[in-house]
């Protein structure tokens, strides 16, 4: 089967008053329908590789590539107006926050109606139908109720639940999901979590899965790539992590204390030795 | 003597009340931890004992004193608070020097130059960075010099608010480092307010879950690792983290 | 090791070197705009014609020679000279000693009158905010030029009583301004920090929320610049402000008036110079705001 989604050298630089600065330093990756987890600690052009691929880098950054290819289609080559069917159709992302996410002066279910009819035809009760269907897809309880509210009626984790729905509603078939759950208590990032697992098995999707949390990462994912630097040093099975071979990962491993914490003292990277800038 | 004592403390914002009835006794050297989730009331015990959040009724003691409930002058050389997010925490317009030299100047200490070199040297930061600006630092430089800026008027007792939970895994490590050596030498006692246990189990000697403005449980942190929490609601709260 | 590479070193060696870098790089983003440079020229040349009129005038500005009468600009008179064969070149140029005067000290009276109310009301809240921006929305509600007109016709006409009259007209936008900066940064654990410390109010508005609402109020007061060599003007036309022999720029304009179809130069010359000076603060003040807003720092 062809990847659903093939990147090739790809690079996003900035300008700074040095010069433009590379952020991500070509990186290649293919993905099929398969779960695909990024970590990384901040600056490592984690996001950045997430957003290129959505086209979302604004000016003055700029991202080429070799090759970015969705379904066989370039994306490279799409337009600001074709990348907009893309967008929410085929592909959808959902990020940190959904505080900033949402749209604080429409209900729930408008903001999930809009994100529906925008990119099919539908009748009024159909729409309606859908929008229940989906918000209990996501665990919410009482849909109908929810669907009347407002963004800030909401808790943190209902409200990131809510913009899983909004995007997994026109049935994409990748899913880019950047921190989805770093807002959110340890409790309610589980149950989040689980609700975008579930989906992407059963819809047969593509997920990629952005985070800082090694943990988290190797828990939700088939395949980890681990970035530093705008660099990927090391491509592994998420069942492997354990055992990653680039002294970078192990260190991240082990600087991470653990609940039965034994060590006076965590080891600490020594920063020098890969630094990417 | 109890470094921090807490008697039937209740705590209010505004009219809600956040914080029910706590009755807390942390004995002087030790590191103490308070977990529990957003909006559990964990950050507002530790406004409240520092004078940020004056609306409380009960009683706070610290190191035998009972505390009155605004910010006090005397107390600000017994306790000292480090701050969640190393951006907010730091003026904009001063350099790190003057950040760290305020204090002295508030308290009318002199040798201030030298008292700012050792501070650096005691909490890692190289002396290049001793007149920089806080944009010019990165979030773990910047969280060290909060930490040193509490360690300026030399308290006995630290207040931590989520010191680690805005910075990378590499970087938590090294404050996590900085911090247990610090208590090591200076005879420190933590009140860590946090939402990571391995945090707890590799800084603290005991703690406390809180829910919705009540403590659940309190215990040692050998029950921690071991996964011997009593309540329900901490094993949850464990069995969260581990899973 | 250059000036240069002394000023942008990472590492500085000294509060004082630290201060300068960042006071240096703040000029050289400040340069790269040129509008600003434009706006910054134009009152850097304001300064100096202020400071050496004695010796750039070639005439004196009160000096009466009723045989050249109303004449137009020439090689002798650059400007032409007005209904009492005085000058007008010279008497811009004195002129400009006039309006720096007005607009340096209504800036010195009051924006540090508005950013001290402003950042007391905000800082302690209450009561304190409510008496103190009550007072302040009154000042406001009312018409700039109409006040300061009550306030020096209460005060008695002169050029003082009109500096007077604008710098009690103008604090409140300042205040308003300074309150709403002290609002936001009130609660910032790094002013609780040193609240820890044991600072008192005044040391924690004095030393760490001023500093902080002085960038926007640089960029405010510059912009304002502007109005208020307009409302000094403006008071001197109407004749409340500068008295004649005074070249102040306003009264010129108010004395050509009479002769604006004939005699065109007058009028124009002097309200030439007040466009020009106006513009150029108003080019400064774009540029600064660009340049100081805490926001964009360190990038």
């Amino acid at each position: 089967m062809a990847p659903l989604l093939n990147v090739e050298n790809l690079r996003v630089s900035f300008p700074t008053h040095r010069g433009r600065v590379e952020v991500v330093k070509g990186i290649s990756f293919a993905l099929g329908r398969e779960r695909l987890g990024i970590v990384g600690e901040s600056g490592s052009g984690k996001s950045m590789t997430g957003r290129s691929i959505l086209k979302l880098i604004r000016k003055p950054g700029l991202v080429t590539a070799d090759r970015m290819e969705f379904d066989g289609i370039d994306l490279g080559a799409q337009s600001e107006r074709q990348m907009r069917d893309f967008r929410g159709a085929r592909i959808s992302m959902v990020m940190q926050d959904p505080k900033f996410s949402l749209n604080p002066v429409m209900t729930v279910g408008e903001q999930i109606a809009e994100a529906l009819v925008t990119h099919e035809r539908l009748g009024r009760r159909e729409v309606q139908q859908r929008i229940l269907d989906m918000l209990a897809a996501v665990r919410i309880n009482d849909p109908e109720r929810v669907a009347r509210l407002y963004p800030h009626e909401v808790s943190g984790g209902m409200g990131q639940r809510i913009m899983i729905a909004m995007m997994l509603i026109p049935g994409p078939e990748l899913l880019i999901a950047d921190e989805p759950t770093s807002a959110l208590d340890v409790s309610v990032q589980a149950q989040v979590l689980d609700i975008i697992d579930d989906l992407v098995r059963t819809k047969g999707m593509g997920l990629i899965l952005i985070s800082h949390d090694l943990n988290l990462v190797s828990r939700y994912c088939d395949r980890i790539l681990v970035m530093n630097g705008g660099r990927i040093v090391e491509e592994c099975a998420a069942g492997q992590l354990s055992q990653a071979q680039h002294p970078y990962t192990r260190g991240l491993l082990a600087a991470m204390p653990t609940i039965n914490e034994q060590r006076a003292e965590l080891p600490v990277l020594d920063r020098t030795q890969w630094a990417g800038t | 003597m109890s470094a921090i004592e807490l008697k039937n403390l209740d705590i209010s914002y505004g009219d809600s009340k956040v914080v029910h009835g706590i009755n807390l006794a942390i004995a002087e050297g030790e590191s103490f931890a308070l977990v529990g989730e957003s909006g559990s009331g964990k950050s507002t015990i530790l406004r409240a004992i520092a004078g940020l959040a004056p609306d409380w009724t009960g009683e706070i003691a610290v190191l035998g004193k009972a505390r009155s409930h605004g910010v006090e002058r005397g107390v600000a050389r017994q306790v000292q608070m480090v701050f969640q997010d190393p951006y907010g925490s730091l003026h904009p317009r001063k350099t790190v020097d003057s950040v760290l030299s305020e204090p002295l100047a508030i308290n009318g200490i002199g040798n201030r130059g030298e008292r700012v070199e050792a501070m650096l040297t005691a909490v890692g930061l190289d002396h290049r960075f001793r007149f920089r600006f806080p944009h010019q630092l990165s979030g773990g430089q910047r969280q060290r010099v909060a930490i040193a800026r509490a360690l300026m008027l030399e308290p006995k007792v630290l207040l931590l608010d989520e010191p680690t939970s805005a910075l990378d895994v590499s970087v938590q490590a090294e404050i996590l480092n900085l911090l247990k050596r610090l208590r090591r030498e200076q005879g420190l006692t933590y009140l860590l307010v946090t939402h990571n246990l391995p945090v707890v189990s590799f800084l603290c000697d005991r703690l406390a879950v809180m829910r919705q403005g009540r403590v659940v449980e309190v215990a040692d942190v050998e029950q921690l690792k071991q996964g011997r929490l009593v309540e329900p609601y901490s094993q949850e709260l464990l069995a969260a983290t581990v899973a | 090791m250059t000036t240069r590479d002394w000023l942008l070193d990472d590492s500085p060696a000294s509060r004082w070197q630290a201060n300068v870098g960042r006071a240096y790089r703040v000029f050289t983003a400040l340069l790269r705009n040129p509008l600003s440079v434009l706006g910054g020229v134009i009152i850097l040349l304001l300064i100096l014609t202020a400071l050496f009129a004695p010796w750039i005038a070639p005439y004196s500005p009160t000096g009466q020679s009723l045989g050249e009468r109303l004449l137009p600009p020439s090689e002798a008179h650059w400007m032409g000279t007005d209904e009492l064969g005085r000058d007008i070149f010279s008497r811009v140029i004195w002129g400009s000693q006039i309006t720096l005067t007005i607009v340096g000290l209504v800036a010195l009276i009051s924006a540090p009158l508005g950013l001290l109310i402003g950042a007391i009301a905000g800082y302690f809240g209450g009561w304190t905010d409510r008496v103190l921006m009550g007072v302040t929305d009154i000042f406001l509600s009312m018409p700039k030029l109409i006040l300061a007109l009550a306030f020096v016709a209460a005060l008695g006409p002169g050029i003082n009583n009109a500096i007077i009259a604008i710098a009690i007209t103008s604090w409140p936008a300042y205040a308003r301004i300074a309150r709403a900066e002290t609002l936001t940064i009130r609660n910032a654990e790094f002013i609780a920090a040193v609240r820890l410390q044991g600072a008192n109010p005044v040391r924690v508005i004095v030393q760490h929320i001023l500093p902080l609402c002085t960038s926007s109020m640089i960029i405010r007061v510059t912009l304002d610049m502007a109005g208020v060599i307009l409302t000094a003007a403006g008071l001197g036309f109407i004749g409340l402000g500068a008295q004649p022999p005074l070249p102040e720029w306003g009264a010129m304009i108010s004395r050509g008036r009479t002769f604006i179809l004939d005699q065109w130069w007058v009028a124009t010359m002097p309200g030439f110079a007040i466009i020009i000076v106006s513009l150029g603060f108003c080019f400064l003040g774009d540029g600064l705001r660009d340049v100081l807003d805490p926001k964009s720092e360190g990038k």
